[in-house]
């Protein structure tokens, strides 16, 4: 008894009081900011050098959150021109929101417009979700399930993960959905109640990142049911898991609770 | 001819003429009476085209000698399987059938492996797994996944049982198959491979990304400097010691031990975080490039990873301290899930889970690269192969990985050298094969790259250690109750996609 006194004393307070009050390390790669300053030989290099083809030239130059990979090499190509932000808010409801364009530092947020008003009715105070990684590498699911820990402890706001599609109001898909994880992705889809939300998670999801144009992967999934939620990263962050999901039920995270 | 070529420094490439071609029953014999000695472990066996045939390598690593044995032969046709005499070649040879169709005759166990994309039979695929089975009234299946109840990857069980009692378990992987080892082949190139190795398995990004990255510099002829070569390693033992971890909170929550889940938990946050205030990134991704860093080690950032490892190490030594004595933990860890050495050594397990059993294989121990070459370095070996030496060997790792940072972190005060930066372009050897090993936190990851006349990879071969050790998992849970299997898998906790790749 003395022992677990001991360990609780030095474990302490662990979860974050207050998840919107929170600055990730100035390392971190988040929402990026671009120059408008670019000029076109650079706006070239800038695309050559992104093996996902996350950057557009034209219209404007521009960054799709969906299909980047955070690995920040354009930012070492010209660093005067991105840079990657720590603002882990990349959330959005509408697939257009993915895009940042040059010259543009506002913020990220999911437009309440986009949400079917059903989620907000029935999902509001509880969100039971069923996790399907089709081809994810891992890391995404293992900060899906940090997202619960007692750390950022998302259990706060009634979202959790449940062991069976039957108990789930949707699914938090991970991966870029292999051909051979097609046939039970759609199963589960298939097994879960209506009304039912999608919401993909991490870069590989949302685009299917450096696997787009491979055989071994099977996307049709994805051509018939439109998502609710857009979460980027590689692999998304807890905070930005969070901040999404929270947005989209329409539960404020402001404020939190208070120690003691 | 010889017929086998030895080499003793991995960072140096190896011409592919010199690569031994004999006839299959030569090959197959000097693989045999090598392998006859348990020293020696196949770290990769593999098949490419090659002039409208296919050509073999073989790959034994001596723990004793510190050499690899490099051997090959070339075929077309069927050939004797080197499984019917030793089982640990079962998943390679599984492999060379899927993908080439050669088939290995006698094989006991020529079940398909993942069903890649380049298989020859594509008319099967998940849903034509032939399962074992036992007649028997007693009998039932039970059938889990590929989708599981927690947060994880997919993967089918399917347990024959009698009672509470599992008789048999036989996993089916495939689902999380990416292509990988394809696109290393194809992709537009230096960036995008390095991308694709720190995605390979995302709890071992350090392990593949650097194993990826000597490969490349080995190609390319040049030599890491010392710096560049103590920040991978420190990075390498941080992860070690946030899924170790990571690990002992899953295996608490499992005997529904709450205390030891959230306070491991916690602590895996902090060293997950100073992995992040590193490079930008939890699991490491952007710190491992070829040929340069974008995140130097610096003196400051030394300092913040001992400040933040000696913060770890305060909470964790009393929860260790009070797991292991802790009658509802001891009970369901003594004893639960046991391999025997022999059981590792027949199925070629690596790592970790040989480890836990009193197999000494340990890349850092066997093939060190720098910096291990210069520290003394002795891996740690249990006895008793149950949950509970699994459970016990993460816990004197993280000690150990604890200690060589620290050891390693004083040095880079003395040496502040030029920072290189990465380089993607720089052309590599032709004709040329380049082999390298890393003791990743699961065990072994083996990376081999062979280019072609113009310089360009032709074959790129991966193996995550969990390639070796499913097998280990399927054996440890005979004979236990299913309610064991959870506690079971976790304590090995074997990689899907860098399985399926």
């Amino acid at each position: 008894m003395i022992k677990e006194i001991n360990i609780l004393g030095k474990h302490g307070w662990q979860y974050i009081p207050d998840l919107e009050d929170v600055t990730l390390p100035e390392t971190f790669r988040g929402r990026p900011v671009i120059s408008d300053a670019i000029t076109n030989e650079e706006a070239v290099r800038l695309k050559e050098c992104c093996p996902v083809y996350a950057i557009e030239t034209s219209p404007v130059f521009s960054i799709h959150l969906g299909k980047c990979l955070f690995c920040g090499e354009c930012s070492h190509v010209c660093p005067d021109r991105i840079r990657f932000t720590n603002d882990f808010r990349m959330a959005v409801t509408r697939e257009e929101h993915l895009v940042i364009k040059a010259g543009s530092a506002e913020p990220v947020y999911p437009d309440v417009l986009a949400i079917r008003p059903e989620i907000r009715r029935l999902f509001r105070h509880s969100l039971k979700l069923r996790q399907v990684s089709a081809g994810g590498d891992n890391s995404t699911e293992m900060e899906l399930n940090a997202a619960g820990n007692v750390n950022f402890d998302m259990g706060r706001f009634g979202i959790s993960f449940v062991a069976a599609p039957r108990h789930a109001d949707g699914i938090v898909l991970t991966g870029p959905v292999t051909a051979n994880m097609a046939h039970a992705l759609r199963m589960t889809w298939e097994a879960i109640a209506e009304p039912k939300i999608l919401v993909l998670a991490g870069t590989d999801a949302i685009s299917g990142g450096l696997f787009l144009k491979n055989t071994a992967i099977d996307r049709s999934f994805l051509s018939s049911i439109k998502p609710d939620l857009y979460l980027p990263g590689n692999p998304v962050h807890p905070l930005t898991v969070i901040h999404g999901l929270t947005a989209l039920m329409g539960v404020r995270i402001r404020g939190g609770i208070p120690r003691k | 001819m010889k017929d086998t070529l030895i080499i003793s420094d991995t960072s140096l490439p190896v011409s592919l003429a010199e690569i031994p071609v004999t006839a299959y029953a030569l090959f197959r014999q000097r693989v045999l009476t090598a392998m006859a000695d348990e020293n020696m472990h196949c770290v990769s066996y593999f098949a490419f085209p090659d002039d409208g045939e296919y050509r073999f390598i073989c790959i034994l690593a001596d723990d004793q000698t510190h050499q690899l044995c490099l051997m090959g032969h070339r075929d077309q046709g069927p050939f004797l399987s080197l499984t019917a005499d030793n089982p640990a070649f079962h998943v390679f040879e599984r492999e060379i059938y899927e993908r080439t169709g050669i088939l290995p005759e006698e094989h006991p166990w020529l079940k398909p492996l993942r069903f890649s994309v380049d298989r020859q039979n594509s008319h099967k695929g998940m849903d034509h797994y032939p399962f074992f089975n036992i007649a028997g009234d007693e009998l039932h299946e039970v059938g889990v996944g590929p989708v599981h109840a927690g947060i994880i990857e997919p993967g089918h069980f399917r347990f024959i049982c009698h009672g509470e009692k599992v008789l048999h378990l036989e996993i089916q992987l495939g689902y999380q198959h990416r292509g990988i080892e394809r696109m290393m082949e194809s992709s537009r190139g230096g960036l995008s491979h390095a991308l694709l190795a720190e995605s390979i398995a995302g709890d071992s990004v350090i392990g593949h990304a650097s194993t990826h990255a000597a490969v490349i510099e080995t190609l390319s002829g040049s030599r890491l400097s010392a710096s560049l070569s103590i920040e991978r390693a420190v990075a390498l033992e941080l992860e070690r010691i946030a899924m170790h971890t990571g690990d002992s909170a899953a295996l608490c929550a499992d005997v529904a031990y709450q205390l030891g889940q959230v306070v491991y938990e916690s602590l895996r946050t902090i060293i997950i975080n100073t992995t992040q205030r590193w490079c930008g990134n939890r699991f490491g991704k952007g710190l491992v490039r070829p040929h340069g860093t974008w995140f130097p080690l610096n003196e400051d950032l030394g300092r913040i990873i001992c400040n933040n490892l000696d913060a770890v190490m305060e909470r964790l030594l009393p929860m260790v301290d009070r797991l292991f004595t802790l009658p509802s933990v001891v009970s369901r860890f003594d004893g639960t899930g046991a391999v025997s050495r022999s059981q590792m050594l027949a199925v070629g397990a690596v790592g970790m889970a040989a480890r836990s059993a009193g197999l000494k294989r340990d890349i850092r121990w066997s093939h060190p690269s720098m910096p291990w070459k210069e520290t003394a370095f002795q891996p740690v070996v249990l006895e008793t192969g149950d949950v509970m030496a699994r459970a016990m060997l993460r816990k004197i790792e993280t000690e150990q990985s604890v200690s060589l940072i620290r050891h390693w972190i004083d040095q880079i005060k003395e040496q502040a050298g030029a920072i290189e930066q990465p380089d993607y372009q720089r052309t590599l050897l032709p004709d040329a094969l380049a082999v390298q090993l890393t003791e990743g936190w699961r065990g072994e990851i083996c990376h081999v790259a062979i280019t072609d006349k113009h310089g360009k990879i032709m074959c790129y071969k991966i193996i995550d250690p969990s390639f070796h050790n499913w097998m280990a998992l399927a054996l440890a849970v005979r004979m236990q109750e299913i309610s064991d299997f959870p506690v079971c898998n976790k304590s090995f906790n074997l990689s899907y996609c860098g399985h399926d790749l």
